[in-house]
């Protein structure tokens, strides 16, 4: 069996599962946000009962991210009404607003508060849930019904997924970043191509990976509409794990005879960095063919380019220089915004290099990832030509309608804020 | 689910997501206080470019401007309708709308799951490039037991998917009922 396999028949209390057959299997660990968690809490208490508890309030996790430094009064609306449920559940896992626990983007906070164990199972309100499968678990989103059907049973219904490989080899030379893999991935199979399937990374050189970019890789598995993106668990998981749980948990590899659906390999060496042209992800372009498009704003953040490693990447190419087109710097998490302060670059803080570089600095939150409401910090307004480092690019994701977004990794946006056109990364990095 | 559905046609195109469904900026409305939820029909697929909204003429809105309901029962799609966010908002949209049914050649996973689980409009598929063979405005009938829908418009008939494994859901009329029905979970408080 597969490591996705693995996991699921362990949840489902059987010995083995056969892609293609329905199960129900314990939930490990529900998250939500504020968006998804108020409609949820709704049909929970339609279902189950107005005084009806969670199944178990230490397996909630309730983050809000998505709607937080707005003064829209139903944004603020959805958190305050985490907040009472939080309080009427006694939930230890609310990461309030506005108090030192709140966190800012979900799927980059259950990482760091050591949510993310190998072999468990994981759910979310939220469609890139996939990025906890960097950690060797199953990960996926739902809808509010299917959460609300968690939170007063703990239980779901899935269907075992037929198993993608994707197995990168070689040395990733330095202008290149996990985002121009998967974008690369993404262009080559498509937007469906991995629909209901479990994507698999493997092979040397992602092992090589940070934790950070292997949550790059398994965070876009919905953008080719994976339905969980895994990577076994090595020493760099564990490692990780070390300071961040002291939970209990099983690590789960692949077997050797394990049947998959495709494999598809990649030598990273010989790769190059890459777009998705507007208006969908799996329109790539390497940035060579797209160099010189005319930009009037970059922005690096979300749960995909908004950890501290991307910032790392961005501020190397920053560093001494100043943006030409307004340039939104939105840390993932508080951790992440903390960490701009005390990470340094040949003596310079993060936070001061991006300042220098005349960059606007956002507070940790989903940011204008999603557009969002009206008073959102980066919000596309008009008709603006944007290059992000987050994950989606359809239109109007990130505010306008008329607005047009490429995707990209963050040392090729940093590149291109410097430019005021799509530049590659090649260029300054010397 | 009823057996005979009929109505009009509403097209769009290939891989329409939930934030055209849906737009982002909307999701803040409560899905419960009927002032509110309203907000959801009217805004129901409002975030298609104009271009593509009511294939193959364009500039058709789903929901007329200041309007809560569509005219339109059925949605006519290409390939992954549904990608993008996991928004239980998109599905609800549509059906607040006044939508029943939804016809693609393929969905993104998590919405296909929301529109069985939740209970709202119907996912038919279909193997037949149907968004090149029914045009906005065409008037349909659908047998959902036969997966059998006419065109009334053009005379044509198409023989869509069987709904499979999830029609057991469907039936139950949302996946809470079928877990009841199914002894998973307790009958109701
Ligand atoms: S940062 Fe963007 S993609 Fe990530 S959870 Fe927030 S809205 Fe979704």
């Amino acid at each position: 069996m597969t490591i996705t396999e693995k996991i699921l028949a362990a949840h489902a209390a059987r010995p083995r599962v056969t892609p293609g057959e329905s199960i129900w299997v314990d939930v490990d660990i529900l998250m939500t946000h504020d968006v998804c968690g108020p409609p949820t809490i709704d049909i929970f208490k339609r279902e189950f009962g107005e005084d009806a508890r969670v199944w178990d309030p230490n397996k909630l996790v309730v983050m809000p991210d998505h709607y937080i430094f707005t003064a829209n009064h139903h944004a603020n609306r959805n958190v305050r009404l985490l907040r009472t449920f939080a309080t009427e559940q006694a939930l230890p896992h609310f990461y309030d607003v506005g108090t030192p626990r709140y966190k800012g983007v979900c799927h980059v906070a259950l990482a760091e508060e050591g949510f993310n164990r190998p072999g468990s199972l994981l759910i979310g309100t939220d469609s890139h849930t996939c990025t906890s499968g960097a950690f060797g678990m199953f990960s996926t989103g739902v809808g509010n019904t299917d959460a609300a059907l968690i939170m007063g049973t703990g239980k779901i219904w899935l269907r075992v997924p037929q198993t993608m490989r994707f197995i990168f080899d070689g040395a990733l030379p330095p202008y290149l970043m996990a985002k121009d893999l998967i974008l690369a991935v993404i262009g080559d199979i498509g937007c469906d191509g991995a629909t209901y399937r479990a994507m698999e990374f493997d092979g040397d050189a992602v092992y090589a990976l940070s934790m950070q970019e292997r949550m790059t890789l398994t965070n876009m598995a919905i953008e080719a509409g994976g339905k969980n993106g895994v990577i076994a668990p090595d020493a760099v998981t564990l490692d990780y794990l070390r300071t961040r749980t002291d939970a209990p948990f099983e690590v789960v590899y692949s077997d050797a005879d394990a049947r998959y659906y495709s494999e598809h390999r990649y030598d990273v060496s010989t790769m190059e960095p890459v777009v998705a042209k507007p208006h969908r992800p799996d329109n790539r372009a390497s940035v060579v063919e797209v160099a010189g498009t005319r930009l009037d704003r970059a922005y690096v953040g979300s749960c995909t380019g908004g950890k501290l490693e991307d910032f790392i990447a961005a501020a190397s190419v920053l560093k001494g220089q100043e943006v030409v087109i307004d340039t939104y710097i939105v840390p993932a998490t508080t951790e992440i915004g903390q960490a701009l302060h005390t990470t340094d670059l040949d003596g310079m803080s993060l936070h001061d290099i991006f300042e220098n570089a005349g960059c606007l600095m956002g507070q940790a939150s989903c940011g204008a990832c999603l557009g969002g409401p009206k008073d959102t910090f980066g919000r596309n307004m008009a008709q603006e030509v944007v290059i992000s480092t987050t994950n989606r690019n359809f239109p109007g994701r990130m505010g306008s309608k008329q607005a047009s977004v490429f995707l990209a990794s963050p040392l090729t946006v940093a590149a291109s804020a410097l430019a005021g056109v799509i530049a590659d990364p090649r260029t300054v990095l010397v | 689910m009823e057996q005979y559905i009929q109505g009009l046609a509403y097209v769009v195109g290939d891989a329409v997501d939930t934030d055209q469904i849906i737009p982002a900026e909307h999701l803040v409305y409560s899905l419960k206080r009927p002032d509110e939820r309203r907000m959801y029909g009217r805004f129901a697929m409002s975030g298609v470019p104009k271009a593509e909204q009511g294939l193959p003429f364009g500039n058709i809105p789903f929901t007329a401007p200041e309007a809560y309901h569509s005219r339109f029962t059925f949605i006519v799609g290409g390939t992954n309708f549904g990608c993008g966010s996991s928004r239980e908002h998109a599905p609800f949209a549509l059906t607040e709308a006044g939508a029943r049914v939804v016809i693609a050649e393929s969905y993104a996973r998590i919405f296909f799951r929301n529109t069985v689980d939740g209970g709202f409009v119907i996912p038919f598929e279909s193997e037949v490039r149907l968004i090149t063979r029914i045009r906005t405005g065409d008037s349909l009938a659908l047998d959902t037991t036969r997966a059998h829908l006419t065109n009334h418009t053009t005379s044509e008939v198409f023989l869509l998917r069987p709904l499979g494994d999830v029609a057991d859901i469907l039936k139950a009329g949302n996946v809470f009922n079928y877990a009841r029905q199914a002894g998973l979970i307790p009958a109701r408080p």
